[in-house]
């Protein structure tokens, strides 16, 4: 199964390739990781993404918590979430009806022309994962120049809070 | 130099105030151009002892066996480059076994890390996946407390070592040092407290067990639980058995000792690790060795696991009950609630099982051509070391037949008097660590039991034990071969001894003695004995004995990789049917 594991981590040089090192060395699976500074500049937030059977993914979260740098860990599978992720998308768009074509499916999904030349678009989208696959595949390949995918990010639905440095 | 009761000190200054602060008594270095202002400040001071080894890998299993020996940090001094690269096998040895090491790496000027300067390496890179966790001083205000970090973390929860990496223009820069009272980090929040309840149900099932089965490993040795084992097991009346890490934990002259368990554990503790129907397992952590086909675990049986880590539950094994906490605690408050139950296992039952066990014993499946007089059996060597040391040495060994020969010979009631490396097997570990063991025990009798091909991966150490006048007495099991290689080969490569043959060996007799020691060469089985009171009887000396042994014996029983626990073999004479 999939999990997006949450992470408070501190801030320090070495601390995220003590993460991966974790990864590659025990042959734990990473789908997607992201990191930046949090509001308080001694901590990052690390989102991790990972699959795998249920006792395997017990290890990854039991060996990331052994980790001295991790402060916090919160597996956001464990209850009510909302995931983000952000694409950006280039596009060949050089001619008239392909413009028109592809701002139509910018817009039904929500996605905004971020910047124009003669010859391609840039599209910025949100959303989960899901998401942001069905719009790259009605775009045909063809047209595709590059895709950049954030990794996911993800927060507790509602006043629960998920992961945070208790005071 | 002084501010209202602040000092003002060096980098360097600090280094030895710190350590003398942690009560550090010995530091085993090797000197180099990143670490010689701290060496520099070691020369004006006489408190804590600076033993000069050979090689950097002496020096952290040195370390390792004064940790191990004590319980109390192995602390080690290395130079930048060359000299943390050497340390690695030593760091990757205490981690893989939870030994607490601090280990400090010089490094090179702050200004120049990143730009391949001489001797540079990224130590905290290269030892990353062999550390509990590593420190890099980036300013010397932090110096203090990363120092007492270091101690902090190596020592608490599961030890392990733990690296600082100190460039050299922090040992040289000044700052006032106050003793950081407070060595915590947010970060770092090992076990404590555990749950009454996993307690209370562990109790529940050990009670109802008709065939119950003690388990335990390092933990209890690195815990300091012997004595709340000794005292639970005689309790229940069980048997019980120890890993290879665990050996001591439990008196091996108790008759409730059923011997080592797993790959060449006795036939009685495997036989009843596979049919006893409660298993309870504290501080191991089932290793492959110790399991052998996890598929053919334990099939009968409910287990209990106890353990500081969680991350060692759960983790090859599935448990019924888990608790997580220290050992010692834990064994404590499970007797309590034992005793507190006014319920007892079991009579009948355990009297049944005890005679099943009986049975298993009377294989006698550590038998070995004993009346042999043609030869030297290395395990009579090993019996007679017993007899006359009384049982009371402190025995450190090398990796191969003759370790394991130890384990099964050597009958050890107290903890941390056996020291080996279990986890990653290094050969080369035990000369250095005897020399960490002695150190810390001048008056006793500390032996190291190694292989004419371990013992040359770090011979160079017996120049350390000259210096330092350590009166280690080295059993060389000589059998011309890498044996356990050999067995493997004879076993599993249709007896094909690709490489495995010891050519061109030196003379270990005047390769001793020209490091200054007494050598000694028996190759009559008539004289062992004699040779080793003699040896033992030089209290002032180190003698190396080089007993030239059967080549072709091989260490029984055996349960290949794999394999079941009730799929041993024994010798060839008494294979199972
Ligand atoms: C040639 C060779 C042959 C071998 N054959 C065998 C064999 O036949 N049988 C055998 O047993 N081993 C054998 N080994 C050793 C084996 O490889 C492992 O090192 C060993 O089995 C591990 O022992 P352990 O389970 O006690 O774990 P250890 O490595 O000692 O781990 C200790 C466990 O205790 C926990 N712990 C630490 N502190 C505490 C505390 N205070 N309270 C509670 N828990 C704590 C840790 O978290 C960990 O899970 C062999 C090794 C070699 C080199
Ligand atoms: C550093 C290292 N290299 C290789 C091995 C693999 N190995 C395990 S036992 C062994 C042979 C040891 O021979 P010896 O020291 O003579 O002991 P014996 O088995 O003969 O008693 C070898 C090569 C190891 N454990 N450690
Ligand atoms: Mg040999």
């Amino acid at each position: 199964m999939r999990h997006i594991i949450s992470i408070l981590l501190e801030n320090e040089a070495g601390a995220l390739s003590r993460v991966a090192g974790l990864f590659s060395a025990r042959g734990y699976n990473i789908e997607s990781l992201t990191v930046a500074p949090t509001e308080d500049p001694t901590l990052s937030r690390m989102t991790l993404v990972t699959s795998g059977p249920e006792a395997v993914v017990d290890q990854i979260r039991k060996q990331l918590n052994k980790l001295v740098d991790v402060v916090k860990l919160v597996d956001l599978m464990e209850g009510q979430r909302i995931e983000r992720e952000m694409l950006l998308i280039k596009v060949r768009a050089d001619n008239g009806g392909e413009r028109d074509e592809i701002k139509r499916l910018a817009d039904i999904f929500r996605g905004r022309i971020i910047d124009v030349t003669e010859s391609a678009y840039t599209i910025e989208l949100t959303g989960d994962g899901g998401k942001l696959d069905a719009f790259i595949a009605v775009i045909h390949p063809r047209r595709i120049l590059e895709v950049v995918r954030s990794g996911v990010i993800g927060i507790a639905r509602g006043e629960e809070i998920a992961c945070r440095l208790s005071a | 130099m002084k501010r209202g009761g602040v000092v003002e000190l060096t980098g360097a200054e600090i280094f030895v105030q710190c350590l003398q602060d942690e009560g550090v008594e010995y530091l085993f270095g090797y000197p180099g151009g990143a670490v010689l202002y701290i060496y520099d400040a070691l020369y004006k001071q006489d408190q804590i002892r600076h033993i000069l080894v050979r090689h950097e890998q002496g020096a952290t299993h040195a370390a390792d066996g004064y940790a191990r020996s004590t319980g109390k940090p192995g602390v080690v001094l290395v130079t930048s480059g060359p000299g943390a690269t050497n340390a690695v096998t030593g760091i990757a040895t205490a981690y893989m076994d939870s030994v607490p090491l601090v280990v400090f790496t010089g490094q090179v000027m702050t200004h120049l890390i990143g730009d391949d300067a001489f001797q540079e390496v990224d130590a905290i890179g290269i030892t990353r996946p062999c550390v509990k966790h590593s420190f890099m001083v980036k300013d010397v205000r932090e110096l203090a407390v990363t120092i007492r970090r270091a101690f902090h973390v190596a020592t608490t929860g599961r030890p392990g070592p733990v690296v600082v990496d100190i460039p050299k223009d922090i040992t040289a820069q000044k700052t006032d040092y106050v003793f950081p009272a407070d060595p915590t980090l947010r970060s770092y929040k090992p076990v404590t407290q555990w749950d009454p309840q996993g307690i209370r149900k562990a109790s529940e099932i050990l009670l109802e067990a008709k065939r119950p089965m003690v388990y335990t490993g390092g933990g209890v040795i690195l815990g300091n639980g012997a004595d709340e084992l000794t005292a639970l097991v005689r309790w229940l009346g069980a048997p019980c058995t120890n890993t290879l890490m665990g050996l001591g934990a439990f008196p091996a002259s108790d008759p409730l000792f059923v011997g080592m368990l797993g790959m060449h554990g006795t036939y009685e503790a495997n036989m009843a690790m596979h049919e006893c129907d409660v298993l309870l397992a504290i501080g191991a952590r089932f290793d492959d060795r110790v399991t052998g086909d996890l598929d053919k675990f334990c099939p009968h049986a409910r287990i209990i696991h106890v353990d500081i880590d969680p991350a060692s539950i759960q983790k090859n094994v599935a448990v019924e009950v888990a608790v997580i906490g220290d050992a010692r605690g834990v064994m404590r408050d499970m007797l309590s609630a034992l005793q507190a139950s006014g319920r007892r296992l079991d009579k009948d039952a355990l009297a049944h099982w005890w005679r099943q066990i009986g049975v298993w014993r009377a294989r006698d499946c550590l038998r070995y051509d004993r009346d042999n007089v043609d030869v030297i059996k290395p395990q009579y060597v090993l019996e007679a070391l017993h007899r006359l040391t009384r049982g009371d040495a402190f025995i450190t060994s090398d990796v191969g037949q003759h370790q394991m020969w130890t384990a099964q010979f050597y009958h050890f009631d107290k903890p941390r008097r056996w020291i080996n490396s279990g986890g990653l097997g290094t050969m080369g570990f035990g000369l250095p660590a005897a020399i960490g063991v002695q150190l810390a025990h001048p008056g006793d009798t500390v032996v190291c039991v190694t292989g004419e091909a371990s013992i040359q991966m770090c011979i160079q150490e017996l120049s350390t034990c000259k210096q330092y006048d350590l009166p280690i007495k080295i059993v060389n099991l000589n059998n011309r071969y890498m044996g356990m290689v050999r067995q493997w080969q004879e076993f599993f490569y249709q007896s094909r001894y690709s490489h495995s043959y010891m050519e061109a060996l030196p003379d270990f007799v005047k390769l001793a003695e020209s490091y200054g020691h007494t050598g000694l060469r028996i190759d009559r089985r008539g004289d062992v004995e004699a040779a080793l009171k003699e040896a033992l009887a030089r209290r002032d000396r180190l003698v190396f004995l080089d007993f030239i042994t059967d080549q072709t014996e091989n260490v029984y029983p055996m349960i290949a990789a794999g394999a079941g626990h009730h799929e041993m073999h024994l010798s060839p004479d008494r294979e199972l049917a």
